[in-house]
């Protein structure tokens, strides 16, 4: 499996993609770096573009990179290897070079910024680790959606079609819902909304961080002791990783089943 | 070497396989011909781990193939289309295959054979189709493994290089390898095969040597040999 | 002629009356007392006393109807051990200086204070240094003093089990300055407390507000420092306050604001800064009050206006960062925004006169839905809620139609 990540990380290195990718981050936070002056507000704009782009490049890029090393994947599935190592390491792979992008284009320009003399640099590192999960969250969720169509524009669909539900379709369910009910008590649900969607259970962490006076003043009880505690704070860290394992494991259970 | 015991397989509506019964004789090259949807990829592809069939076995070297992977190491297998990742180097793919396998390899001989030293710090992307396809054969043949699975090795290669590759088949003939051809060139198929199977709407319809196909249909090629059956069969 | 009689009988008074003081030591061993009480006891109108380094374990210490200049040095403490009260005074003309004053008794029915001032004129506290408080410095029915310079602390562990710092109740013409007060329950709190002046005193981590005002009425406050209390400060049933060049910050939690408005009339807030709240500022019941040139800073909601709120202007005030700049209830009720700095206005200038060209809605949807469902605070910044804010700016259909900022400033506001 190692070996198959290896050579599908050398391979996406390379790839123009992950350059434009890096790039573009390095852009986005150098001019917010530029622009805001102050760290916490770039750090909050760039909240709000990593959490919609994030899972928007994840899954697009786990869905072309499936289609296109096809051929390829089959070439590899004919050799002595198990099944499900190839798609691991292919997986593994790609949400790597995805996450080594991201990484390296947020964290340079902060650095050279002067990040580690900050007291920002906590919120900064939240926000890369979230981001990293919602990568290898989405990348893997790519991966099922093609693995489970033969159709490259139907997986194509699919997967836009998760991403806007994920980052858009389900937040608008949820607010009408608040709305609609809200003759009742409503702490848990939405809370429990929250740590259904990765989405937004990778928003919560962050603004709890950065935002925490206006949470904090308008949420009752549930709230504050959930996640005002480090056992929230490390729960909702397990829900991310229970996000990332459970789409790995049908990686598994798929690949094994299917046909090439 | 392989046998193959009542094989269906079915994807989605499409029945491709329907009890499907043979089995390949050791240092023979058995050809697998058959009309485009007659299930020979399939049949291949089950051969080698990668379909999984709805019924039946396959029996590799007196061994069940079902959920293992280890009896593919004595397999080379020549997949049909020859697309490889567009960002590697030829030089890096045959490593990176070598480091896969992890097994001794003849590749500074085939490059020489199949022409490929002035590529191999090419990029696959840029490759053509022909180059890409010797990449494959070289890929393939580089394991000197006792089983070789050609699929459609033919397609895309100039006159030169598939004279070469017959050569080379001859070769490995002489080494008592066993080989699996499927091909649409019958006049290739004839020159390196001696055992002929025919597969037709997912069931075998012949099953010998290619001197008894020929004398059963009492023609002198295969093709028209191949073409009287599937008039036999009203087809 | 007469300047000269006058002259000479100032002189000749002043002289019969510095033959008439005396300065009264007391010390532990070696000075005219040892007790504090029977040197009080003792000492005439117009006499200082002095009271030299050293613990002091008295209490309920009393001073009435004399005239008495009371001084300590570095080092002098009276320790109440929690037996009732510091000082008790019914006097005029009086001042304390330089004391510690430490472990007032704690009660549920009784206000026991370091020093409690009743019916008292022309007072002076200065220098006092109160800890362990229960109430620091009480001033019932008193007039024209003055409280500065003093530290007072407390340790209570609930609103129940501390009282305030400096608490005035039906006293007037007070000044308040220079003090540190911290851990209590008000910092400072005025009932029935009326022209008095609030100046350059830090207030924090008091568990309820930094400083309090209830019918207390022509008062004004002015570079005092709110940090980290329950409120910042309440001004609730009063009018004619003045507010000026204060800093109400980090006041965070649930029930938190910067400074909340109750029943309160005819105020100018201005030059103040509101950094950090849960809330900046809470409205609710307020009329003809004017905010100008404050900064909002970092707060979750900048402003919040709740129900019966009437002719309040807020012109030229910087809302920087805020999560929320406005939360309105109700309808507009001749309520003016108008040349604010709005730091997420997107509009334009094309005639270049520092005024944005389209008008600023500082309400979004968004607040508005919190406001009736809080619970969807947990979709803060997500894309949704752009979308919506977005449509909801492009086509307004549940914000106040003519809650608008007209004159948005494309520059920061600099006072």
């Amino acid at each position: 499996m190692f070996k198959i990540l290896k050579y599908s990380f050398y391979d996406l290195a390379r790839s123009r993609w992950s350059y434009v990718y890096f790039l573009f981050y390095l852009l986005l936070s150098s001019v917010l770096l530029f622009l805001n002056n102050d760290l916490s507000k770039a750090i909050i704009t760039l909240m709000n573009v990593v959490l919609i782009l994030v899972p928007l490049i994840g899954t697009i890029f786990g869905v072309m990179y499936y289609y296109n090393s096809q051929e390829f994947t089959t070439l590899l599935l004919a050799q002595p290897i198990k099944r499900s190592n190839v798609f691991l390491g292919q997986y593994l792979g790609v949400a790597c070079s995805l996450s080594i992008s991201l990484i390296l284009g947020l964290g340079i320009p902060f650095m050279l910024y002067g990040l580690l003399q900050s007291t920002a640099i906590f919120n900064f590192l939240i926000l890369l680790v979230v981001a990293t999960f919602l990568t290898f969250i989405f990348s893997a969720l790519a991966y099922n959606i093609a693995l489970s169509n033969q159709n490259k524009i139907k997986g194509f669909g699919y997967a836009i079609l998760l991403w806007l539900f994920m980052a858009v379709i389900y937040d608008g369910i949820v607010l009408i819902s608040l709305v609609l009910l809200q003759e009742y008590p409503l702490e848990g649900l939405s809370l429990t909304a929250m740590l259904v969607n990765p989405i937004d259970l990778a928003r919560t962490l962050i603004i709890l961080k950065l935002d925490i006076s206006a949470l904090l003043g308008y949420t009752g009880a549930v709230f504050k002791s959930f996640f005002g505690t480090s056992q929230g704070f490390f729960m909702s860290f397990l829900l991310l990783f229970v996000w990332v394992i459970l789409p790995i494991i049908r990686i598994f259970v798929v690949s094994r089943k299917k046909d090439f | 070497m392989v046998t193959v015991n009542n094989l269906h397989k079915k994807f989605n509506q499409n029945q491709v396989l329907k009890g499907v019964k043979l089995s390949i004789e050791e240092g023979k090259t058995t050809a697998i011909l058959g009309p485009n949807g007659s299930g020979k990829t399939t049949l291949v592809k089950i051969i080698l781990g990668m379909v999984l069939p709805n019924q039946g076995d396959v029996i590799f070297n007196n061994e069940n193939i079902k959920n293992s992977w280890s009896y593919r190491k004595e397999i080379d297998y020549l997949p049909q289309i020859a697309n490889f990742p567009a960002n590697i180097k030829v030089q890096e793919l045959i490593n990176m295959i070598k480091d896969l396998r992890n097994k001794p390899a003849r590749d500074k001989e085939l490059i020489e054979y199949f022409n490929l030293g002035n590529y191999l710090n090419e990029s696959l992307g840029n490759l053509s189709g022909g180059y890409k396809q010797k990449v494959n054969l070289l890929l393939t043949f580089m394991f000197d493994s006792p089983f070789i699975i050609l699929d459609e090795p033919t397609s895309g290669l100039d006159p030169i290089s598939l004279i070469r590759l017959k050569e080379f088949i001859k070769q490995e003939q002489a080494k008592g390898k066993t080989i699996i051809v499927t091909s649409h060139v019958m006049n290739f198929v004839e020159e390196v095969a001696s055992h002929v199977i025919f597969i037709l709407d997912g069931k075998v319809y012949f099953d010998g040597s290619l001197n008894s196909l020929k004398e059963q249909n009492k023609n002198v090629d295969l093709e028209h040999a191949i073409a009287n059956i599937l008039k036999e069969n009203n087809v | 002629m007469s300047i000269c009689r006058y002259l000479s009988f100032s002189i000749f008074c002043f002289v019969i009356q510095f033959a008439m003081a005396e300065t009264i030591n007391i010390c532990a061993t070696g000075c005219d007392f040892q007790s504090i009480q029977v040197a009080i006891d003792s000492a005439k109108s117009g006499d200082t006393l002095f009271i030299k380094k050293g613990v002091y374990k008295e209490f309920d210490i009393t001073i009435y109807k004399k005239s008495l200049y009371i001084s300590g040095e570095t080092g002098t403490v009276i320790d109440v051990e929690n037996k009732g009260y510091g000082f008790r005074v019914e006097a005029t003309d009086i001042s304390l200086k330089n004391i510690t004053i430490k472990n007032i008794l704690m009660s549920y029915t009784k206000e026991y204070a370091a020093v409690f001032l009743f019916k008292s004129y022309d007072f002076l506290l200065e220098n006092i240094t109160i800890e362990g408080a229960f109430f620091g410095i009480l001033v019932q029915k008193s007039k024209n003093g003055k409280i500065s310079n003093n530290v007072i602390s407390g340790e209570g562990t609930s609103e129940a089990n501390s009282g305030n710092a400096i608490h005035l109740w039906h006293s007037e013409h007070i000044k308040i300055e220079n003090n540190k007060v911290f851990m209590m329950r008000d910092g400072i709190y005025l009932e029935f407390g009326n022209f008095c002046e609030i100046n350059n005193n830090l207030s924090e981590n008091n568990m309820r507000y930094g400083l309090h005002f209830m019918f207390s009425n022509n008062n004004s406050y002015t570079a005092n420092v709110f940090n980290k209390n329950g409120a910042g400060v309440a001004v609730m049933f009063s009018k004619q306050i003045q507010m000026t060049r204060n800093t109400f910050k980090n006041n965070w939690g649930p029930t938190s604001y910067g400074l909340l408005l109750k029943e309160i009339n005819d105020a100018d807030i201005k030059h103040n800064i509101f950094e950090n709240n849960t809330i900046g500022v809470n409205a609710d019941g307020t009329n003809r009050i004017n905010f100008t040139e404050n900064n909002f800073f970092n707060n979750g909601y900048a402003v919040k206006v709740l129900g019966a709120c009437y002719t309040n202007t807020y012109t030229k005030n910087n809302f920087l960062y805020n999560t929320f700049n406005l939360s309105y209830s109700g309808s507009l009720n001749s309520n003016t925004f108008s040349e604010n700095y709005w730091s997420n206005y997107s509009g334009y200038d094309l005639n270049k006169d520092g005024i944005g060209d389209v008008p600023y809605r500082p309400v979004k949807l968004y607040s508005y839905l919190v406001n009736k469902t809080p619970e969807a605070i947990v979709l803060l910044r997500s894309l949704f809620i752009d979308i919506v804010d977005f449509s909801e700016k492009v086509s307004p259909v549940f914000t106040p139609e003519n809650l608008i900022d007209d004159k948005p400033l494309m520059k920061k506001v600099i006072w």
